[in-house]
């Protein structure tokens, strides 16, 4: 379908927004009129026909959703004559994050509509089977088109409310193109772009709401690190060994101001910190000279208000470089326990290096045959292999 | 430019449960509150409204199965056994949810809440 509208509009991107488009109308249309019998044709022809009517006016597109949101806010500040928004985007955001929707029904549904994910990769982000995913997502665009959940934009006060699942599927998004979660490709630039570009949307909207300064921050220094990330042959490249004059300076430094602006505006939350945590890195000239007590501290803050073993694995590594390698291990050690954690390829990678710097290499190699069993990312499987033939190589002569 | 055709409005069902146990505790001049609360909400709301009821206690409920072989099989009680039971409902016409939400959120649900489901027209 998408490739029949991108025929007509020879745009891939405005095809792709208008299927997105018409789903959208799909899910308005079809809760007062039925689901058509042959769906996948209703919809390339809405697309095809939205496509060349937002060809035709482009530019007038959705002048008034700005200026509806500040005026409901009762701000003074007008928009700028510049500003523009995709708001049948940002409307199908807040039909898919509607509180009447359960919560993870609402991420799954905009990781699907909204960001374009497959079925197969929405199940992959929530650890369960394509089959239920596809379950969940029919589930609940029953519900919208039965229930009626109207496909508008929330007023400022429910806007405020629903922001934090959008933030949280778009992280998620950001997280799925960083780290693609399975396949060949370690990097799936498309989503982190589209990860991006939907945060900058949010920041736009809500330029007074910190976690989403927060959020659009963490995505700029992330996807400041993307080329340094891969290496020409696909291999990952950890932090550590990263060429750092690969790094986007243009892009950290719009983090680095949105990092500011974010922190001064208290109680600062989970993607404040965590772009804290990457500003961190960003400025260190080398890993040996990165601030590692500041990131401790930054760790125990997000720790405390956001609790999750991931939280605590990463707070454990950077421990390891102020105390040591083997305080690191005893907190590992806590960490197995967690049945979340079970199954995580970076715990057992983790460990892997950690017995690696403690000159252990018969334990170390043992963890990275762990870790491998558990990653489904080839160049990262890669990666991992290189890593302990390496050892494997070191400790024989 | 939504293709919205079809009926512009939506009958919702906004059934009220409460806590049959908690009302026995209760005094009559609660009863008295709430019947209040429904006539102020009646007046409020009047112009969405499309039916209400109160229904008898829940042991005054007989609920009917049938069996796969077509057999009828009555039992004294609510069709669920719940804390919280079925107590009174009300009709709401509303464009979409949200504007049946922002209605069903001033019913007055002493002991309880509210489910609202949309009454699917055939």
């Amino acid at each position: 379908m998408l490739a029949a509208t991108a025929r007509v509009t020879r745009d891939l991107d405005l095809a792709e927004d208008c299927v997105q488009d018409a789903y959208a109308q799909a899910l308005t249309h079809w809760s007062t009129s039925g689901v058509p019998r042959r769906p996948g044709a209703w919809l390339t022809t809405v697309a095809t026909r939205r496509a060349l009517e937002l060809q035709r006016r482009a530019t007038t597109l959705a002048r008034k959703l700005p200026l509806l949101v500040t005026d409901a806010e009762g701000t003074t500040d007008a928009p700028g004559p510049d500003a523009t928004f995709p708001d049948d985007r940002l409307r199908l955001i807040f039909i898919c994050c509607h509180p009447a929707l359960s919560t993870d029904a609402q991420l799954a549904l905009t990781l699907r509509l909204v960001c374009g994910l497959t079925s197969a990769e929405v199940a992959r982000a929530f650890l369960v089977r394509e089959a239920t995913m596809q379950a969940r997502i029919t589930r609940a665009k029953q519900k919208i088109a039965e229930a009626r959940i109207p496909f508008r934009l929330p007023d400022a006060a429910d806007l405020l409310a629903r922001v934090g699942v959008v933030l949280d599927a778009i992280h998620l998004l950001s997280s799925a193109g960083y780290t693609a979660t399975f396949g060949d490709e370690l990097v799936r630039g498309d989503l982190a772009a589209r990860a991006l570009d939907l945060a900058t949307l949010m920041h736009t909207l809500l330029p007074d709401v910190a976690e989403v300064t927060g959020l659009l921050a963490l995505l700029h220094l992330t996807e400041a690190r993307r080329l340094a990330r891969v290496s020409p042959g696909g291999q990952l490249v950890i932090m550590e060994e990263q060429d750092r004059a690969l790094w986007d300076r243009a892009a950290i430094e719009r983090g680095l101001q949105l990092v500011v602006a974010a922190i001064s505006r208290p109680p600062v939350g989970r993607y404040t910190l965590m772009a804290a945590i990457a500003a961190v890195h960003s400025e260190a000239p080398t890993w040996d000279a990165t601030d590692w007590p500041q990131l401790v501290g930054l760790y125990d803050l997000l720790l405390a208000r956001w609790p999750t073993p991931v939280v605590a694995l990463n707070r454990a590594v950077a421990i390891s470089f102020v105390d040591g390698p083997q305080i690191a291990l005893d907190l590992l050690d806590h960490l197995a326990a967690d049945p979340q954690l079970r199954t995580y390829p970076y715990l057992a990678a983790t460990r892997a290096d950690l017995y690696r710097r403690l000159h252990r290499p018969t334990e170390a190699i043992t963890a990275f045959e762990e870790a491998l069993r558990l990653t489904t990312n080839t160049a990262e499987a890669a990666f991992l292999r290189q890593r302990m033939h390496a050892l494997r190589a070191a400790s024989s002569t | 430019m939504q293709m919205q055709e079809g009926p512009p409005v939506t009958n919702y069902l906004v059934m009220i449960y409460s806590n049959e146990a908690a009302w026995e505790n209760a005094g009559p001049s609660i009863e008295d509150e709430v019947m209040q609360e429904h006539m102020t909400f009646g007046q409020t709301y009047g112009h969405a409204l499309r039916g209400g009821e109160r229904l008898g206690s829940a042991a005054s409920a007989t609920s009917i199965r049938r069996n796969d072989a077509g057999e009828v099989s009555l039992t004294d009680g609510t069709f669920a056994e719940t804390k919280e039971v079925l107590a009174g409902f009300y009709i709401i016409e509303a464009a979409d949810l949200d504007a049946a939400l922002e209605i069903a959120r001033h019913v007055p649900a002493r002991h309880g809440g509210v489910e609202v489901r949309p009454i699917i027209n055939g």
